[in-house]
């Protein structure tokens, strides 16, 4: 195993971005909304590629604007169909989300022919290649880190809030706090996230990064506040390992498995999605055991009294 | 022009085998997705279409030691069967050990599984022999590539969904409305339950090849979603998703003969998803056009009669002449509302203005007509008070909605429960002849 300076790139790479999702990650989950996260990362497909499509380049900020737009377009498209259209939630969001995710395939292929963009490259990203840049600090690393501060911020400022709206929401709806607008305001950034990480992830593996570190968290602590920084710690954890066994144990594994001798290094990406999986459910396996072992401590306690 | 009516007249054999195909597919997948969307587990769909990418790139990598082509679709199915029923069973295990939501249970374990899936495909992308191109077609999705066996394995695959959903259509049924009284009357419900997932995993198998991984899910949900606004019925709402799932594959893979170079599996979601536009705005039963048309016409009833209700109150109170400033009175309602539907009914010939127009009388049919209305509205008032413990000051209001919900039968109902007593006090006697 080989370490280089593009290794140390990829993990902080990883690392930020999984942070920054973690973040609305969290937040989707206290609202019952993990499936949200799924599907604005499939529906800002459409928004990235008329985003090349009109300008014609790569450009940062036209890809934001557009998958912005499509992530509060599912949101409220979805929600028109489930009101008006009486749909069920989850399959009104399901409509919503595959055609777009269709249209974005069609017009990916078509903006193939112009820009330099590869429909593979969107939809399981690929930290290896994101991470060669010319310049000292690679201006992925850049762009994880500062979404990662951007939604920090933006929690921090408006925790209490959004707190309230997912304990309480009618509450929060009859005291005439503006929720409708938080959760544009979750849908939007959430959007953003996923527009930064898909480069460096792709477009399927952020709905890992965004609600894995997350309900992890959650299985381990009871405030908001320690289910975020344990996300963090997660998110971190699982880049970290996700890349060591990317390069290390991982194909070495496969290879005995399989038969196929002389692998390369893995996907990052994908075992990042992977590690932070395992890392959930040794912690759901242990919880269980603990919480088990903890009850019978206390029956044995109580039994010779009774 | 050409080629476009080649594809129309299935000229060639391989377009007749891969519209069939995809055409059997997209009807197999309407009708197990309507049950699926009855047990409002749509997502479900969409978490099962991504774990099969783990079970495919593993089989993939074991082909050659167990003396598989890696091409086999058959093989690649198996570990997409496994892996796709092992991705359940993990959803259900979180749900049952931890305290998490449904949604995060299927979030994580989609997102997992196409991590394990995305981290083999890269070791098969170093194979040598460029062999990875083989899987592209199972996770975009291209029917063109369907050779006669895997027709005949979609056949055999979309025989066996409509033969069980046949037959237990009446079981499925109550498993979807009712699964607590299902239980209760002693069902299988657990077994059943497990072969309706099953009937989802098997779809959602055969349609690797036809639309791909990424939107398998895509034909479980949209066609039975755009089949409910057309029917509350299940079996025509099962008929119908059937018929946009096959209909939207069709125009799918015919668009993709036209538009080389487009991904097919897209286009036939994007038919779709067209199709659920369509029934979305004018569907026959749910759809936005049609239910403006029924919430119209309501309306205009309910203003009906409560004009009709107004003249008979006043004119019960003191004279039958009644001026339109007392039924002003009645109730908070426009003048010009007002003395338009008092047009209208005089036009039908129930009631009688004066030239000035200031003054009504209902004559011998509005009269009846009003006297019909008034009495069902205060028998069910009546009802409300004495049989169906509603608070008195809740009685005029909740009339005022369910008064034009009621039922003939049900006015009917309560004049037998009623007793003679409180009939001859508070309602005029009806004014149609009883039939003997």
């Amino acid at each position: 195993m080989m370490w280089s300076e593009l290794d140390t790139w990829i993990v902080i790479t990883g690392a930020l971005t999984a942070m920054a999702c973690a973040v609305p990650g969290v937040f989707l989950l206290l609202n019952k909304q993990s499936m949200l996260g799924d599907a604005i990362s499939h529906a800002v497909l459409p928004g990235l590629a008329i985003g090349f499509l009109v300008s014609g380049t790569r450009d940062t900020f036209p890809m934001l604007l557009g998958a912005a737009l499509a992530g509060v377009f599912t949101g409220v498209v979805s929600g028109m169909i489930e009101r008006r259209g009486r749909v069920e939630a989850g399959a009104s969001l399901g409509v919503v989300f595959c055609s777009l995710f269709a249209l974005g395939l069609i017009l990916i292929r078509l903006a193939a022919d112009h820009v330099d963009l590869d429909p593979g490259c969107v939809l399981y990203g690929s930290l290896e290649l994101a991470v060669i840049d010319s310049a000292r600090v690679p201006r992925i690393a850049w762009q994880s880190g500062g979404i990662l501060v951007l939604n920090l911020i933006l929690a921090g400022v408006f925790f209490k809030e959004l707190q309230l709206a997912a304990f309480d929401p009618r509450f929060a709806k009859a005291s005439g706090f503006p929720a409708g607008w938080l959760q544009q305001g979750l849908t939007v950034a959430t959007a953003l996230t996923t527009v930064v990480a898909f480069e460096s992830v792709g477009s399927i593996l952020v709905i890992a990064m965004l609600i894995v570190p997350g309900a992890t968290a959650m299985l381990l602590s009871r405030s908001v506040g320690g289910v975020l920084l344990g996300s963090l710690a997660v998110a971190l954890f699982s880049a970290v390992i996700g890349h060591l066994s990317a390069i290390s144990i991982g194909p070495v594994f496969l290879s005995l498995l399989t038969g196929h001798g002389n692998l390369g290094s893995l996907s990052s990406a994908g075992m990042m999605a992977v590690c932070a999986g395992l890392i959930f459910f040794t912690i759901l396996a242990m919880a269980r055991l603990t919480q088990r072992f903890f009850s019978r401590v206390k029956e044995h306690a109580v039994s010779p009294q009774a | 022009m050409e080629s476009f009516w080649r594809v129309l007249l299935l000229q060639d054999h391989n377009t007749r085998v891969v519209l069939g195909g995809a055409c059997l597919f997209g009807a197999a997948a309407g009708l197990a997705g309507t049950f699926l969307l009855l047990r409002k587990r749509s997502l479900l769909g969409d978490t099962l279409g991504h774990a099969t990418l783990p079970g495919i790139t593993f089989a993939f990598l074991m082909a050659d030691s167990f003396g598989f082509s890696p091409r086999s679709f058959l093989w690649l199915a198996l570990g997409a069967t496994i892996s796709g029923v092992t991705g359940m069973g993990a959803v259900l295990m979180i749900r049952k050990l931890s305290h998490l939501k449904d949604d995060a249970a299927l979030a994580i374990v989609l997102s997992v599984f196409f991590g394990a899936g995305i981290a083999m495909l890269s070791a098969i992308q170093q194979l040598p022999g460029g062999q990875a191109a083989g899987l592209e077609r199972l996770i975009y999705g291209n029917p063109a590539s369907m050779t006669a066996s895997d027709a005949w394995f979609v056949l055999a695959a979309s025989f066996l969904v409509a033969v069980i959903c046949g037959c237990l259509l009446k079981e499925f049924t109550l498993l979807c409305f009712d699964e607590a009284y299902a239980m209760t009357v002693g069902w299988p419900v657990r077994p059943l339950d497990a072969l309706l997932m099953g009937l989802v995993v098997l779809v959602t198998i055969v349609g690797l090849q036809t639309v791909g991984i990424l939107l398998v899910v895509a034909l479980l949900v949209i066609p039975p979603a755009a089949a409910r606004f057309w029917s509350d019925d299940l079996r025509t709402v099962t008929l119908v998703a059937s018929a946009i799932g096959g209909i939207s594959a069709v125009v799918g893979v015919i668009s993709s003969a036209l538009l080389p170079g487009l991904p097919t599996g897209a286009l036939i979601v994007l038919s779709a998803a067209l199709l659920f536009g369509i029934s979305f705005l004018l569907g026959k039963k749910r759809g936005l056009l049609m239910r403006y048309f029924v919430e119209r016409e309501a309306a205009r009833r309910l203003h009906r009669e409560h004009v009709l209700r107004a003249i008979f109150e006043c004119a019960e109170e003191s004279d039958p002449v009644v001026s339109i400033d007392a039924l002003l009175a009645k109730r908070p309602w426009k003048k010009n509302h007002l003395a338009s539907e008092v047009s209208l009914l005089a036009d039908e010939g129930l009631l009688t203005t004066d030239p000035s127009g200031s003054y009504v009388q209902l004559n011998g049919r509005g009269d009846s007509e009003a006297r019909r209305l008034v009495r069902n509205h205060r028998l069910w008032e009546i009802y409300l008070l004495t049989h169906a413990d509603v608070a008195p000051s809740r009685v005029d209001r909740d009339a005022d909605l369910i008064e034009h919900v009621l039922d003939p039968r049900l006015v009917q109902e309560l004049e037998d429960i009623l007793d003679d007593k409180a009939r001859e006090r508070l309602v005029p006697s009806n004014p149609e002849k009883l039939q003997p």
